[in-house]
């Protein structure tokens, strides 16, 4: 296991933690948010639209009211009356009492024009209105109401004009409203730090004074009025409402238009969305920092929990590695066991020599050596002493080379001369047991990677096998190695008894035995499999009964150096 | 005691001196590798008293010799012969009538008496066996 493959795992445990985690956050803030977003704008606007159209309602009442108030006077009081200054004069203080300053003044025009009786703070008397528009249009439509202008005067106002037709001739009674008075209807009107209200008529012309500067609007609301852009559609309903890019000042704006006085005039609301929409944008900002500080948490979390988890899995990788050791060590010392009855037995016979030859020695001894050709004798016995020390060294170097700690260590390992060694440690075993092990190795055989002492574990449990599955009776061993298509493939063949096929699936498993209890461990091919897993090889088992058993190993053999 | 015997074991040299260090000491030795050579010299040689048996040997192993050995002949004493490690196996052999078992490498004293005292029981068996049949004979005189 590598570095590598532990640096994978932190990255897709990492991913999988995120992605599980964003997913439903990124769904809940986006769904919620859109909800939010959509029914806040829909009350701004609902609230906006609300507030338009009672100003609206609220100017034309004070429009109409101011009206029929003149409309009164004219029909109540009569010419005669109102061409009587004091009497007017009476009339002004009287509509100053009850309201207020609205009423700036009171005048009464002749049908040339020229106004014949005024009261009012100007010295207006005798002037000619008979140009006038105002003027022009009473005749034409008995009431007038003017737009904003400076007049004569040179002063903000509008007028309201009632036509008075009495005795064949027409009079126009005429008030001043104060523009004042009437632009705190429309000023009232302030949401935000953008939000104004203004009224403008259909040239464009500013009917109140608007809070802001906005003369930069003033092209752009002169052909708004005049029904010449995107926003004529508005015009026709009471409080309609858009949101367009203002191009007099370039940012998305709310508008909520509404025409006043018969369409004359356009009432117009307009706040920049922005504004509009502050505490919104502003819930908008509070949501992206918690995501994103929330997102930082998350990533960091994620990072340093799949980073502590891949460590334990590394741990427990390792811990399983060094249990494996164990389990293969275990397995390895069950297999010297068996290996040491016969290796004691081999033992014994060569010190049993010894011992004779020794006893020999002193039987001639004494006798006396020079008698006969016991001096001889005594030589070749030395000599067999000899000899037969040699032969327990070897056995032992043997069972030395064998039995030290199982190395996981991986080298290049030349595998006919391992296979040569193992057979030839369990020679003697087959021998007693009437085995005759064959090899038939293959000389082109390329080398493989793999820890040595791992692999000695596999071919001495495997020749164990077979020589205990043709025990007492004999056999034949085969043990052959071939090299196939990059592949180093090794047959252990025996005549033994076979696996019953009930048992051929098991016999991988661990602790799955037919021996009695205390013969074997049921580890040998578990242990067997784990290395070969380990090695990238594969193992396979062909078995009849009674005829005899093929393992077959296939290991990749080692790249070329 | 002029007891004759039989070792079998495939390993040549130890049977070799054995062999001689028993001659020496007045015993007549013969020899065989392996259980099929010792089984055709028991029958060759009729006068076999005891043999000294190997439990393990390629070929029939020690125990089944040990076997046609007692059916065959059975007052020939057999001392089986073994390494540690089959200790369970001579113990075996014991059950199926051999007359004790040894360890190798063996002591030759210790060899020595447990031959003479085999070779005694074969005698006395075989004297009571004579003697058996001389009263047989006796008995059938009286008819």
């Amino acid at each position: 296991m590598s570095n590598k493959y532990y640096h994978g795992l932190t990255k897709s445990m990492m991913f999988t933690i995120i992605l599980v985690s964003f997913t439903p956050l990124l769904t809940i803030t986006f769904l919620a948010g859109y909800q939010y977003s959509v029914a806040y704008k829909s009350r701004v606007v609902a609230h906006l639209r609300e507030l338009v159209l009672k100003h609206d309602q609220s100017i034309d009442y004070y429009l109409k009211e101011k009206t029929a108030e003149i409309q009164v006077l004219a029909a109540v009081e009569g010419i005669e009356n109102l061409k009587n200054e004091a009497r007017l004069e009476a009339l002004h203080n009287s509509l100053l009492r009850h309201h207020r300053a609205d009423f700036v003044d009171l005048g009464l025009v002749n049908s040339k024009g020229i106004q014949v009786t005024y009261v009012g703070p100007f010295n207006l008397r005798g002037a000619n209105y008979a140009d006038a528009q105002w003027f022009k249009n009473v005749q034409e439509h008995q009431i007038y109401i003017s737009d904003v202008f400076l007049g004569l005067r040179g002063v903000p106002h509008f007028i309201i004009a009632v036509l008075i037709e009495s005795e064949g001739e027409k009079w126009v009674l005429r008030t001043t409203l104060d523009f004042i008075a009437f632009n705190t209807l429309v000023e009232d009107i302030r949401i935000g730090e953008t939000g104004l209200a203004f009224i403008i008529n259909r040239k464009g012309e500013f009917q109140t004074t608007p809070r802001k500067n906005i003369i930069n609007e003033i092209p752009f609301l002169k052909k708004l009025a005049a029904g010449k852009n995107e926003f004529s559609g508005l015009l026709h309903r009471r409080a309609s409402i858009s949101m367009k890019i203002n191009p007099a000042t370039g940012r998305e704006t709310i508008f909520v238009i509404s025409p006043i006085k018969s369409g004359n005039w356009l009432m117009i609301y307009q706040q920049d969305v922005s504004d509009a929409f502050s505490d919104l944008n502003q819930a908008k900002n509070i949501a992206a920092v918690i995501l994103l500080f929330g997102g930082v948490a998350i990533v960091v979390m994620a990072y340093l929990m799949s980073r502590r988890m891949a460590r334990k899995v590394e741990l427990a990788d390792i811990e399983k590695g060094i249990m494996n050791e164990q389990v293969i060590e275990a397995g390895k010392l069950a297999s010297v066991g068996e290996l040491a009855a016969g290796i004691a037995h081999e033992i014994n016979n060569p010190v049993a020599i010894m011992v004779e030859e020794a006893g020999w020695i002193q039987d001639l001894l004494a006798e006396g050596l020079y008698v006969e050709d016991n001096e001889r004798e005594v030589l070749r016995a030395l000599n067999q002493i000899r000899s037969q020390g040699i032969r327990c060294k070897d056995i032992t170097h043997k069972l030395l080379s064998f039995a030290h700690k199982i190395d996981p260590t991986i080298i290049r390992v030349k595998l006919n001369d391992l296979i040569y060694e193992m057979a030839e440690l369990c020679e003697q075993r087959a021998k007693y047991a009437n085995v005759n092990i064959e090899t038939s190795l293959a000389d082109n055989l390329p080398e493989i990677a793999a820890s040595p002492s791992e692999l000695q574990q596999v071919f001495l449990n495997l020749i164990n096998n077979a020589i205990d599955s043709m025990d007492p009776k004999g056999g034949e061993l085969d043990i052959a190695t071939r090299f196939e298509s990059g592949v180093v493939v090794v047959s252990i063949s025996d005549t033994g008894c076979g696996i019953p096929k009930s048992n051929l699936s098991r016999i991988f498993d661990p602790f799955f035995t037919t021996k009695p209890v205390g013969k074997g461990t049921g580890l040998g091919l578990s242990i067997i499999y784990g290395i070969i897993s380990k090695m990238k090889g594969e193992i396979s088992v062909k078995s009849a009964l009674d005829k005899g058993t093929v393992f077959t190993i296939k290991l990749p053999a080692a790249e070329a150096e | 005691m002029l007891a004759t015997i039989l070792l079998i074991d495939d390993e040549h040299g130890f049977i070799d001196t054995m062999s001689k260090r028993l001659s020496k000491r007045g015993l007549t030795v013969y020899t065989a590798y392996n259980g099929q050579e010792g089984l055709e010299s028991l029958a060759k040689y009729g006068a076999i008293d005891v043999v000294v048996l190997d439990v393990k040997m390629p070929g029939i192993n020690g125990i089944d010799v040990l076997k046609i050995i007692k059916t065959e002949h059975p007052l020939v004493e057999v001392i089986m012969l073994t390494g540690h490690a089959t200790v369970e196996s001579a113990i075996e052999g014991m059950k199926n009538g051999a007359y004790d078992y040894m360890l190798k490498p063996c002591e030759m004293e210790e060899l020595r008496a447990k031959i003479k005292e085999a070779y005694l029981k074969k005698q006395s068996q075989e004297t009571k066996i004579y003697e058996a049949r001389a009263r047989h004979i006796e008995l059938r005189r009286g008819d």
